[in-house]
This record gives structure tokens, C-alpha cells and sequence, in this order.
């Protein structure tokens, strides 16, 4: 019954991934191809579920669902001319584009066929596999584990220098005063204009 | 969960085979896990209403409610305090007009309040409501939490999106940028009351607060757990656009956010899911730093012991409650600028030497220990 329960719950969730990844790329609106791209990613989600590794799953909800998802659709509404149009789904270089897709695909395949799959673990889960995972992290795998953060820690470094054009901001805030000091003058002077206009008015 | 399904065994384990046993089980515990946070909606907007009232020198909501009528064919005073004032709001919010507006992204709009609510649900199936009440206890609970909330940021952007509607659009960026930017020190202090636990599971980290008649809470690892403590509710708040982090739906700036275009129903899930995040948080930080269920007379055996467990539960979830209300109710708003300064420039800090600290703390004590 549970190998049942099992099955019926694997192929609804890759059934669900895989509909909503063929609408990631049939869909005509970005925004709505960004969508169904979190569907794929809960989907997938939920395949981690079913292989009894509860915290790769939660983890892909977190980053992919909650902060690379929320990145795309940050970056399509900043683009202008992608909301709202809706966009081609064929190209004039598909003959260069279906070539690779298949050589892809096929390498994937081969990868996956030629893997020996370990149906069920040799020795049995320990009994909290977040800790050991945590363990294995910081002992046996520190030093990948370093070099990630460290690149991660390269990226937001440039990231903040990218977004801090300090010159500019020097210059445009220089511009920025000029302007509103000449309006200032501007409007100095034609509050005297208009004194002026009045006190002549007001004399005869 | 567990509990319930040896009750449904003993009971029914004869006559039943055991698969179907196991999903009745799961059914009771789904209905009431959906059942659960809607009525405690209806108590919470009656709470918010009532208590907002009482700060500002009004009545509230006193007139909807089972009262007899006296010899003046006036209501007595406080017919059951307007309890039933909620019933009412259902009634009407059901009647209204749904608006779609035109221009908007129909489907989108139509999906978006759907969505929000969802996280929320998922959410209350992790929450320790007492002593083994509740309804999954994941090993990695806390992760859970977070993602199941991390969901929502999409969700609001859609909707502010699929509104066609600039004030939409504004708030939901708003947001976006404001729940993204305090996720971080809200998880980096949540970290400390893991790290003194050792697990992930909110139900263990629960148990772990239950020396001294289960009032040893993590709030009280001075000087650590009150810091955290502090950066999690402040970081939460904004997390839920609470007052005084309320700019997403600034009505006095951009009408009211991402569910301006919303009305009728749709408008409802998003009320409710607000005011059930709300709830949430206060939940999570009893469960976290507060001691959770536990408390004097949890220990004792037998019924009496779960029902010391939930009581103690709602009871403190309830106080931390009435405190979001009192801040609702007296604080101005953040200006936008100061919002995003104030998470990366203070909290963030604070909660990583924090974490810090906490872990070296941690280290130190283990030393010790043996």
C-alpha cells in the first residue's frame, strides 16, 4: 500500500513539473512563464520530499521559489519592454537552437543511464540527517563549502560596487544643487517682477 | 498526529484495514488544521477591533451579538461584546461585488489571493500547539517556516502586477524589497534558539525549554536569547507589514498597497491571511524563545497535561497578540528610506555578532558540561 501511495505521489508531482516546465517555455507572457517556473521548482520540491530528504527540499523552496524567482520577476518588471508584450516562441535560428537542446538532452540522458542508481541506501538514514549533513559540511566538505561562500561573498562585494558609482553621484548631486539654486534665483526674481507689476498697478 | 492515530487504532484498528485508518486520521487532522486558523481569524479581527478601540478611547464593535433586548427595546450594554460582530463582516464580505479591473491580468488576479493564503495554511501544520498536538513535527521545522513564508513574496508581487494599477504595483515592490531585506536578521535570530536546542525540530526545541516546571525559556539566556528575541519580533513585524512597518499598504500613500484592486472575497483571503501571519509570528516566537507549551502543570500526566500544555500556548501567543495591537495602536509609520537602513544597517549586524556569540556560547557551555 505505502509503495502504492509511493508511486501515485511520484508521478503526480513529476507529471505537475513537468506541465508546468513545458509552460515555462509555451507561454507567451514572460511574467507568466516566470510563474509556472515556481510551480516546476515546488514540484521538484516535493520529488525531495518523497526521497525522504526533507531539508534539500525545504532549502529549494527557500532559495529558488523565495529569492531567484523573486529576482526574475524584479528583473522583468524593471525591464520595460518586456511587460506586456507578449513574445515569439520561434526564432529564425531554431536550426542552431534544436541541434544543441538535443545534444543536451542526450547527454543528460547517457549520464543518466549510465549511473548504477542505488535503489535504497546502503546503510539506513541516520536518525538526524540535518545534523549529520551539517557535520559532513563543516568537516569532511569545508573546504568546498568555503570556496562557495567566498565566491558568494565576491559577488555581493561587486555587486555593492557596481550599484556605488560614487563620482557620479558626486556630480549629479553638484548638478542637481545648481539647478534648484538657479530656480531659487528664478523665483526670486519674478516674485520682484511681479511686486513690481503690482506696485504699478496699485499706484495710479 | 501521533496520538490521534493510536486513539483511531485502538478504536478502529479491528474493524478497518490499517491504510484506510491512516487516512481518516489525516483527514481529521487536515479539517482541523484548516478549521483552526479560520475561526481564529474571526476572534483575531474582533480582538484587533475591540483592543485598537479601547486604546483609542471608543467602544469598538459592541452591537453584534446574542444580548437580550431590555424594556426600552435597546440592546443591553455589551451583548456578548459584539463577539458575533465577525459572523457579520463574513456575511457582507460574501455579498460584495468582485471587481476585476479592466486591464488587469485576469487569471493572475484570480490566483493571486488563492496563493496568499496558502503559505499561511501550510504554516499552522508545524505550529506545536501543545503537548504532541501537532500536525507534522518535520526535522527541519524552522526551515519550513521560513519557506513556506518566503512563498508569499512572490505571491504579493503577482498581485500587485496582475492589478494594472500604479499604486499595486509601487506597494508590492515596496514590499517585495521590505520582506527580502528583514527575512535575513528574522532567520539569522531564529538561528540562536536553534543552536541552544541542537535541532531544528520546533517541537524539540520546545521540549528543550522545559527545566525549572518549564520555565527555563530561551528568552532568558541573558544576555543572548532576550537580543535575539528582540531582532526576531522587530524583524517579524515587517516580515507580516505590521505597524510600524506597515508601507506596503500605507493608506495615507498608496491606497492600500497590492490589494487596492481586491474586493468581496478576494479581499478577504489577503485580510485574513494578514491577520493569521500576524497570529504566526506570535506563535513562532512563543515556540522559539518563549518556552512554547510548556509551563507549570504541563508535566503532569494524563489529560490535565495536554490541556496545561494548550493553554499555556494560547495564553502566550494571545499576550504577544494584544501586544502587536498596543503597537498598532500607538505607533507612527517608518519612512522608506529609514525602513531599509534600519534592517541592513542595525539589525543585521546585531543578529550576526549575536549568532556569533551564541555559538561560541554554545561551544563553551558543551566544554564545561563535560
Amino acid at each position: 500500500m505505502d509503495q502504492a501511495l509511493m508511486y501515485i505521489a511520484f508521478f503526480a508531482l513529476a507529471g505537475l513539473t513537468l506541465l508546468a516546465a513545458l509552460a515555462v517555455v509555451a507561454l507567451k507572457n514572460i511574467l507568466h512563464s516566470a510563474l509556472a517556473l515556481v510551480v516546476t521548482f515546488i514540484g521538484v520540491a516535493g520529488i525531495y520530499f518523497l526521497l525522504e530528504a526533507p531539508f534539500l527540499a525545504v532549502v529549494q523552496v527557500l532559495i529558488y521559489v523565495g529569492a531567484i524567482t523573486v529576482l526574475i520577476i524584479f528583473a522583468i518588471m524593471l525591464t520595460r519592454r518586456l511587460m506586456g508584450s507578449s513574445l515569439a516562441q520561434f526564432t529564425g535560428k531554431w536550426w542552431i537552437a534544436a541541434p544543441l537542446a538535443l545534444a543536451l538532452f542526450g547527454m543528460i540522458g547517457l549520464v543518466a543511464y549510465s549511473t548504477t542508481w542505488l535503489l535504497r541506501p546502503k546503510e539506513a538514514l541516520p536518525a538526524d540527517a540535518v545534523a549529520a549533513l551539517g557535520t559532513e559540511l563543516m568537516t569532511t566538505y569545508l573546504l568546498p563549502f568555503e570556496i562557495a561562500s567566498i565566491l558568494l561573498l565576491v559577488a555581493l562585494v561587486g555587486a555593492i560596487v557596481v550599484a556605488w558609482p560614487m563620482k557620479d553621484r558626486v556630480a549629479v548631486e553638484n548638478e542637481l544643487d545648481a539647478k534648484v539654486a538657479e530656480a531659487r534665483r528664478r523665483a526670486a526674481g519674478l516674485d520682484k517682477v511681479e511686486d513690481a507689476a503690482g506696485a504699478e498697478k496699485a499706484e495710479p | 498526529m501521533e496520538l490521534l492515530l493510536q486513539g483511531l487504532n485502538s478504536w478502529l484498528g479491528q474493524s478497518l484495514p490499517e491504510w484506510l485508518v491512516t487516512l481518516i486520521g489525516m483527514a481529521i487532522v487536515i479539517t482541523m488544521l484548516l478549521l483552526l486558523p479560520t475561526v481564529l481569524f474571526m476572534l483575531l479581527v474582533w480582538l484587533l477591533r475591540r483592543g485598537i478601540a479601547r486604546l483609542a478611547d471608543r467602544f469598538g464593535p459592541n452591537r453584534v451579538g446574542i444580548g437580550r433586548f431590555n424594556r426600552e427595546r435597546t440592546r443591553q450594554r455589551f451583548p456578548l461584546w459584539g463577539l458575533m460582530q465577525s459572523i457579520a463582516d463574513g456575511v457582507k464580505m460574501f455579498t460584495k461585488e468582485d471587481i476585476t479591473p479592466s486591464g488587469s491580468d485576469r487569471w493572475l488576479h484570480r490566483m493571486a489571493p488563492i496563493a496568499a493564503i496558502v503559505p499561511t495554511f501550510l504554516v499552522f501544520a508545524v505550529v506545536p500547539f501543545g503537548k504532541q498536538i501537532v500536525g507534522v513535527d518535520l526535522n527541519v521545522g524552522v526551515l519550513y517556516v521560513v519557506a513556506a513564508s518566503s512563498i508569499f513574496t512572490v505571491v504579493l508581487l503577482t498581485a500587485g502586477f496582475a492589478s494594472n494599477n500604479k499604486f499595486s504595483l509601487l506597494g508590492a515592490m515596496r514590499t517585495a524589497a521590505q520582506m527580502i531585506s528583514y527575512e535575513v536578521p528574522m532567520v539569522l535570530a531564529l538561528v540562536v534558539p536553534v543552536l541552544f536546542a541542537g535541532s531544528l525540530s520546533l517541537n524539540r526545541i520546545v521540549e528543550a525549554q522545559g527545566a525549572w516546571l518549564g520555565l527555563r525559556w530561551f528568552v532568558l539566556y541573558f544576555p543572548l536569547g532576550p537580543i535575539a528575541f528582540i531582532i526576531y519580533f522587530i524583524a517579524a513585524l515587517a516580515e507580516v507589514n505590521h505597524t510600524p512597518f506597515d508601507l506596503p499598504e500605507a493608506d495615507s500613500e498608496i491606497v492600500a498597497g497590492y490589494v487596492t484592486e481586491y474586493s468581496g472575497m478576494k479581499f478577504a483571503l489577503f485580510f485574513m491571511g494578514e491577520f493569521l501571519n500576524q497570529f504566526l509570528i506570535c506563535g513562532l516566537a512563543v515556540t522559539m524563545f518563549l518556552g512554547g507549551w510548556q509551563g507549570p502543570g504541563v508535566q503532569l500526566g494524563g489529560v490535565l497535561g495536554y490541556l496545561f500544555s494548550v493553554f499555556w500556548f494560547f495564553l502566550k501567543t494571545f499576550t504577544l497578540y494584544f501586544g502587536l495591537i498596543w503597537i498598532r495602536g500607538t505607533w507612527p509609520r517608518l519612512r522608506v528610506d529609514q525602513l531599509m537602513g534600519f534592517a541592513w544597517k542595525r539589525l543585521v549586524p546585531a543578529a550576526l555578532g549575536n549568532l556569533l556569540l551564541s555559538g561560541l556560547a554554545v561551544v563553551v557551555f558543551n566544554l564545561l558540561k563535560r
